[in-house]
């Protein structure tokens, strides 16, 4: 465990470290002059209107939903495909393999079973427009 | 046969000691790459735009980075009035070290032989492998996200808005490539893949619709040109790091090309056989040795080059996507293609297991290969035609055109006309 997962851990801590001292360091080095024309928004040298925290298209969202559905479909498969050898063969593998003869339908059904109900789905939602962008 | 503790494994206080240096090293590397490839850039862009590029500091433009990055380490740092401050801060440091951690469960390298035991060149082989980068690079967005929000610039918010959504869609096609890499691999430990591509035949050919689609999202992960809707200059100025000045934006900048530089990492270690020297047995097979661990470094070293010129060479030869023809490039076209062509090689997979064909023989890999071949020919004859993936000209109606052209070659006559 501590093989695996501590030098990922020192990893993220290190690269954390950096990032912080580089912008500390670069922040204490630089002079800070500021002006109220400095300080606005830089959109093109237009008189800046207002706040730009607004309301925004909904499809935005609808992406974000879509792909926590498709994300959470992906991650389940990982499994499954990696063990996909051990779920096609009927009996335990032996050496790795399956032993001739034995191969079995069954990862492949369950498999065929679940994207059946995620393709359908996936043709609701490309016929109600989720995916279609204006 | 007395062993050799070259060939062991090491006890853990030399472990963590070498994964400690494993660390530093290639991080160091990783800064230095990265540093670089935004001169290879300047310099490659100047080549095929037939330019000489930067070539005042040093001899070739070679310490042009050097004077890019003192310069942005003592620039003023502009802080616009109204940001949220503590998100405008974090957003940078999120992107930098999300994109600093991600290459992680990237072997680059045989193992190294010490004296104090066998050292695996990887910094952390970790059993969940594959999904790692995967799921960091996810929480690169969070970066995009924030930095485009806080910044309290229209401008900024489209491009952070657009970043996510278009990083999040083709995450999922992205997902879907690996799905089927693991299906042949069965294994998501990233050393296990390259060993079994050093013993069978490389995934590019294997499963090239895969590698194809891969690659693809790759580009639209990394907001590259043709997908850098991100920061589409003529558009958004500068996207999400429009407010970011000096270190800051930087640090966005180390951070996109770290994701470039990790994204070609992980496109040779799945599709290109990793640190596995092509057509011969040598660097797998034996006891480890200082010489095949610097080869096959050597070796995934010029893998990832290769990725990153072809990175940069995309840039100049194709045009950016109009967004609506992005999504529905990830959503309409690289979903149903993931999804389907998993059922395809898992199907495969079990027809050759059950006609009594080898898992990694001959006739195994010849199958594969050959329905790559008439899937790859079918994606791009038939399916494709000019009709999804650059629909811009075939859509253009025929009739129409021959009467625009009509009426400039009207108008050529009437300029002739005229003179005469």
């Amino acid at each position: 465990m501590e093989r695996t997962y501590l030098p990922i851990l020192l990893l993220l801590g290190f690269a954390a470290v950096n990032a912080v001292a580089i912008l500390g360091a670069s922040h204490l080095i630089t002079r800070h002059r500021p002006t109220p024309v400095k300080q606005q928004p830089y959109e093109s040298g237009m008189p800046v209107l207002n706040d730009a925290r607004e309301r925004f298209s909904v499809k935005f969202y609808m992406v974000a939903m879509l792909f926590i559905v498709f994300d959470i479909e992906t991650v389940f498969m990982i499994p499954w495909s990696a063990y996909y050898t051990q779920l096609s063969c009927a009996v335990p593998l032996v050496a790795g393999a399956c032993p001739a003869g034995q191969a079995s339908f069954f990862g492949l059904g369950e498999m065929l079973v679940f994207m059946g109900i995620l393709l359908a789905g996936y043709l609701y939602i490309w016929k109600k427009g989720a995916l279609q962008w204006e | 046969m007395p062993l050799d503790p070259m060939q062991l494994e090491p006890a853990f206080w030399p472990f963590l000691i070498a994964t400690v240096v494993k660390m530093l090293v290639v991080f160091t590397l990783y800064m230095v790459v990265v540093a670089y490839s935004t001169l290879a850039e300047r310099k490659v862009s100047a080549w095929i735009q037939d330019r000489h590029g930067p070539n005042r500091v040093g001899p070739w433009g070679l310490f042009q980075v050097l004077a890019d990055g003192v310069k942005n380490f003592v620039k003023e740092e502009s802080m616009p009035g109204d940001v949220n401050r503590p998100t405008f801060l974090l957003a940078p440091a999120i992107a930098f070290t999300m994109a600093l951690t991600a290459w992680a469960v990237i072997p680059f390298g045989a193992p190294l032989p010490t004296p104090w035991g066998k050292i695996d060149l990887i910094v952390a082989d970790a059993p969940i492998g594959v999904l790692y980068p995967l799921a960091i690079t996810s929480l690169g967005v969070y970066g995009i996200v924030l930095a485009g929000w806080s910044s309290n610039n229209k401008y900024s918010l489209l491009g952070g808005l657009r970043a996510s959504a278009q990083m999040v869609s083709y995450e999922v096609a992205m997902g879907l490539s690996v799905v089927a890499v693991l299906l042949l691999m069965g294994n998501v430990s990233l050393p296990q893949v390259v060993a079994l591509q050093a013993a069978g035949g490389w995934n590019v050919v294997l499963l090239s619709v895969a590698a194809f689609v891969f690659m693809v999202s790759a580009f639209a992960e990394t907001n590259r040109v043709p997908f850098d809707m991100a920061e589409a200059e003529s558009e958004l100025i500068a996207g999400y790091h429009s407010e970011y000045s000096a270190m800051k934006f930087s640090m966005f900048f180390i951070a996109e090309y770290a994701n470039m530089l990790t994204a070609s990492a992980m496109f040779a270690t799945l599709f290109l056989g990793g640190w596995d020297i092509p057509f011969t047995d040598w660097d797998t097979t034996g006891p480890a040795t200082v010489a095949k661990a610097l080869a096959t470094f050597a070796i995934f070293a010029a893998k990832i080059g290769a990725f990153m010129l072809f990175f940069i060479w995309i840039r100049w030869t194709l045009p950016r996507f109009r967004y609506d023809q992005l999504m529905s490039l990830g959503w309409k076209f690289m979903l149903p293609v993931a999804l389907a062509y998993i059922v395809i090689v898992s199907t495969g997979m079990l027809l050759l297991d059950i006609a009594g064909v080898t898992r990694g023989s001959g006739a195994y890999l010849l199958a594969f290969l050959g329905l790559n071949v008439v899937l790859m020919g079918l994606l791009f004859v038939i399916l494709d035609r000019g009709r999804l993936i650059s629909p811009a000209s075939s859509r253009l109606d025929r009739a129409r055109v021959d009467r625009l052209r009509a009426v400039a070659a009207g108008r050529s006559s009437i300029a002739a006309g005229e003179v005469r």
